[in-house]
C-alpha cells in the first residue's frame, strides 16, 4: 500500500437495504475519517435508493482467512449433514415438526 | 392584496439561486479533488437543479403566459435573473466553493424550514422536499469548512481568504425590499431577520469549530434581487443558454 | 467523465442537464468501483492514478476524441456506452470475483446511459434540419471509433486469447463487434440516421451485416497517444489531482487532530 501519509485510508462499506436485513458488503472507498466515510458511502453507494443504513469499517481492521487454509477450515463441515434438519426422517403423518 | 406578479418574482428569486448555484457546482464535475468528493458535489448540484426546476415550473404557472421551466432558465436575459450575487461567484479553489455553499446552506436550511409554513401550498410542498436535502448540504459544507479551518496551515489560510472574499455577498441574502415585504405580509415568506438569526448562529458555531474568524460586516454588495449582477453572470448565461439561443424553438 | 462533463454547462434543457450530471456522476462511481477492485489486488488507488497520470496506464482510447456538439453526447451514450455495456456484460461473468462484482454494479447503472444517449439522438433526428444534421454528423464521427472499442480483430489481438484462456473474457472481440453492429444498424434505421459505411449490407445467409474495414492505423495512432484529445485529457486530470493535493492533505491533518483530541 501507499506510504504517502496524505492519502486517505481505505474503508469497506456495508449497506443495509431494508430494515431487518443484514448489512451487506458493497465495495470500498477512501475517506479521511469515519464521518466522511459514511457521507461518501451515502453519495457513492446509495444513489439509487439502495440503502437505509450504512456501516463503514477501516479496511486495515479486517482480518481475512487465507485462501490456502480453505480446505482445512471448511471441508470438515462437509460430512456433518446431521446438523441440517433435512437429515432426519419424520414419521408419516406427524405434523408441525 | 398580494399581486401574483410579486409571488412570481419571489418564486423566481428562490429558483434562480438554486439554478445558478447548481450550474457552478456542475462545473466541478470531473475536476474534483478526489473522486468521492466529485460524486458528492454532483449530488448537491442535482438536488439544487431539482428544486430549481420545481420552482421554475411553478413560477411559469403563476405568470400564466405559458413559459416553461426551460423558457425561464434559458430565455431570460442577465437583468431578468434575480439570484443573489453570492451564488454566481466563480468556483475559485475548493475552499471558495465550499465556503460559498456553506454560506448559502446556512441561509437555505432555515429558509426552507420556515417555508414549510408558507401560506402558499405549492411553495410549502417544494420546501418539504428541500428541507431534508438542505440538512445534508449544510452538514457536508460545515464538515469541510471545519476540516479546512482546522486542517493544515495552508487550508486554514485558504478557508479564511475565501470567507473574507465572500462575506460581502451575504448581505444580499437578507435584503427585504417591497416584493419581500409583500410576501411576508401575505404569509408566503418569512421575515428574513429571523432567518438571519439562524444563519448567524450556524456561522458562529461552525466558524468557532473551524478556528476561523468571522469577517466584520463591512460593505455589503447588493442588487442581485433587482437583476444587478456582476459580470460573471453574463458568462454563465452565455454558456448555459447557447443551444436554446442558437436553435430557437427547437426541442431537445 | 471529461468528454461529457464539458457539456454539462451547455446542456440544452434542465432535464438534459440533470440527466447528464447523473450520468457523468455514475462514470465517476464506476471509476471508483474499479479502482477498488484493483485495490483488493494490492494496487493502491494512488498507484493506479499515478500510472494513469504519467501515461503509463492506458485508458480507453475512445475518450481521446472530442465532443464537438451536443449530438456527441447522444452519440457517446448510444454508441460508446452501448459498446462498453457489451464488453461489461461479458465481464460480469468474469472469473475474478472483485472485478465481476464491480462490473455487475456498473452494468446495472449503465443501462440508463445508453438509453439516454439514444433518446437524445432520436429527438435530434426528429427535430429541425439543423438538429438532424448535428445528429448525423455525430454518428459519422463516432461510428468507427466505437467499433474500434472492441479491440483488434481476433487474428491480431495480443491480449484477447490470453483473456479468453483465463476466462476473464468469454467472447472474442470480433463476435462482440458483430453483435453490436447488428443491433445498432437497426436502431439507426428506426430513428432515420445513416450508418457511415458504404460497404454495409445485410447478409441473408449469415443473418448478419457485412461491413467495411476499420482504419487500424488511426486506432494505433490514438492508442499511441496521438488522438485529438490525449494531451488535454491528461492535463485536465493532472490539474484536478494537483489542485486537490492540499484538500486531501487538510482532511488528513484534521482527522489526525480529531483523533488526538479524542485520545487525550
Amino acid at each position: 500500500m501507499s506510504d504517502n501519509p496524505n492519502n486517505w485510508p481505505l474503508w469497506e462499506v456495508f449497506i443495509q437495504s431494508k430494515r431487518g436485513l443484514d448489512h451487506k458488503h458493497v465495495g470500498s472507498l477512501h475517506a479521511a475519517d469515519a464521518q466522511m466515510a459514511i457521507e461518501n458511502a451515502r453519495d457513492v453507494y446509495t444513489r439509487r435508493q439502495e440503502g437505509q443504513s450504512i456501516w463503514v469499517v477501516p479496511a486495515e481492521a479486517i482480518s481475512a482467512s487465507q485462501p490456502d487454509d480453505a480446505a482445512m477450515l471448511f471441508d470438515p463441515a462437509d460430512d456433518k449433514t446431521y446438523r441440517h434438519p433435512t437429515f432426519y426422517t419424520m414419521p408419516e403423518g406427524a405434523k408441525y415438526i | 392584496m398580494m399581486s401574483n406578479e410579486a409571488l412570481f418574482t419571489y418564486t423566481l428569486r428562490l429558483a434562480d439561486d438554486l439554478l445558478i448555484l447548481s450550474h457552478r457546482l456542475g462545473e466541478w464535475c470531473g475536476h474534483g479533488p478526489v473522486l468521492e468528493e466529485d460524486i458528492a458535489l454532483t449530488n448537491r448540484a442535482l438536488d439544487h437543479i431539482g428544486e430549481a426546476r420545481n420552482l421554475l415550473t411553478y413560477a411559469g404557472e403563476l405568470e400564466g403566459k405559458g413559459r416553461t421551466e426551460d423558457a425561464l432558465a434559458y430565455l431570460r436575459n442577465e437583468r431578468q435573473f434575480v439570484n443573489t450575487k453570492l451564488v454566481e461567484q466563480p468556483n475559485g479553489d475548493y475552499a471558495h466553493t465550499i465556503c460559498r455553499s456553506f454560506l448559502y446552506d446556512a441561509y437555505h436550511l432555515p429558509l426552507a424550514e420556515a417555508m414549510l409554513k408558507s401560506s402558499d401550498a405549492q411553495l410549502a410542498a417544494i420546501a418539504g422536499k428541500a428541507v431534508k436535502e438542505a440538512q445534508y448540504h449544510l452538514r457536508h459544507s460545515s464538515d469541510w469548512l471545519i476540516r479546512f479551518g482546522d486542517g493544515t496551515e495552508e487550508s486554514h489560510q485558504r478557508a479564511q481568504a475565501a470567507l473574507n472574499d465572500l462575506w460581502t455577498f451575504t448581505g444580499d441574502l437578507f435584503a427585504q425590499d417591497e416584493v419581500h415585504q409583500a410576501m411576508v405580509k401575505a404569509g408566503v415568506a418569512p421575515d428574513l431577520s429571523k432567518i438571519k438569526a439562524a444563519f448567524d448562529a450556524t456561522v458562529d458555531k461552525v466558524l468557532s469549530e473551524a478556528t476561523l474568524k468571522r469577517p466584520a460586516d463591512g460593505f455589503m454588495a447588493s442588487g442581485g434581487r433587482q437583476g444587478k449582477h456582476g459580470e460573471q453572470l453574463g458568462f454563465i448565461l452565455a454558456e448555459m443558454q447557447y443551444l436554446q439561443r442558437a436553435y430557437p424553438g427547437a426541442t431537445w | 467523465m471529461l468528454p461529457e462533463g464539458n457539456w454539462i454547462s451547455r446542456a440544452p434543457s434542465l432535464k438534459r442537464k440533470a440527466i447528464l450530471l447523473a450520468k457523468v456522476q455514475d462514470e465517476a462511481g464506476h471509476g471508483l468501483y474499479l479502482y477498488s477492485a484493483a485495490e483488493t489486488l494490492g494496487t493502491s488507488r494512488e498507484q493506479t492514478i499515478d500510472d494513469l497520470l504519467s501515461g503509463k496506464a492506458k485508458y480507453s482510447s475512445i475518450f481521446n476524441y472530442p465532443t464537438l456538439t451536443w449530438a456527441d453526447i447522444g452519440a457517446v451514450g448510444w454508441l460508446v456506452d452501448g459498446a462498453a455495456i457489451m464488453n461489461q456484460v461479458m465481464l460480469c461473468r468474469t472469473s475474478y470475483g472483485p472485478y465481476a462484482r464491480a462490473m455487475v454494479r456498473i452494468c446495472k447503472e449503465e443501462s440508463f446511459h445508453q438509453r439516454q444517449g439514444y433518446e437524445i439522438m432520436a429527438v435530434l433526428a426528429k427535430g429541425t434540419p439543423g438538429q438532424k444534421e448535428m445528429a448525423q454528423d455525430a454518428l459519422n464521427r463516432w461510428w468507427w471509433p466505437s467499433l474500434m472499442m472492441f479491440g483488434p480483430t481476433d487474428a491480431n489481438s495480443p491480449h484477447s486469447a490470453e483473456s479468453m484462456k483465463w476466462k476473464i473474457k468469454r467472447q472474442s472481440n470480433d463476435e462482440l463487434r458483430q453483435t453490436f453492429i447488428d443491433r445498432t444498424v437497426q436502431q439507426a434505421e428506426v430513428i432515420g440516421l445513416t450508418i457511415p459505411d458504404p460497404d454495409l449490407k445485410w447478409n441473408e445467409a449469415t443473418q448478419h451485416y457485412e461491413w467495411g474495414t476499420i482504419d487500424w492505423a488511426e486506432f494505433n495512432n490514438v492508442v499511441a497517444g496521438n488522438g485529438p484529445c490525449n494531451k488535454e485529457r491528461l492535463v485536465a486530470r493532472n490539474k484536478a489531482h494537483n489542485d486537490g493535493a492540499w484538500v486531501r492533505e487538510a482532511a488528513m491533518a484534521h482527522a489526525a487532530k480529531k483523533a488526538e483530541r479524542k485520545a487525550a
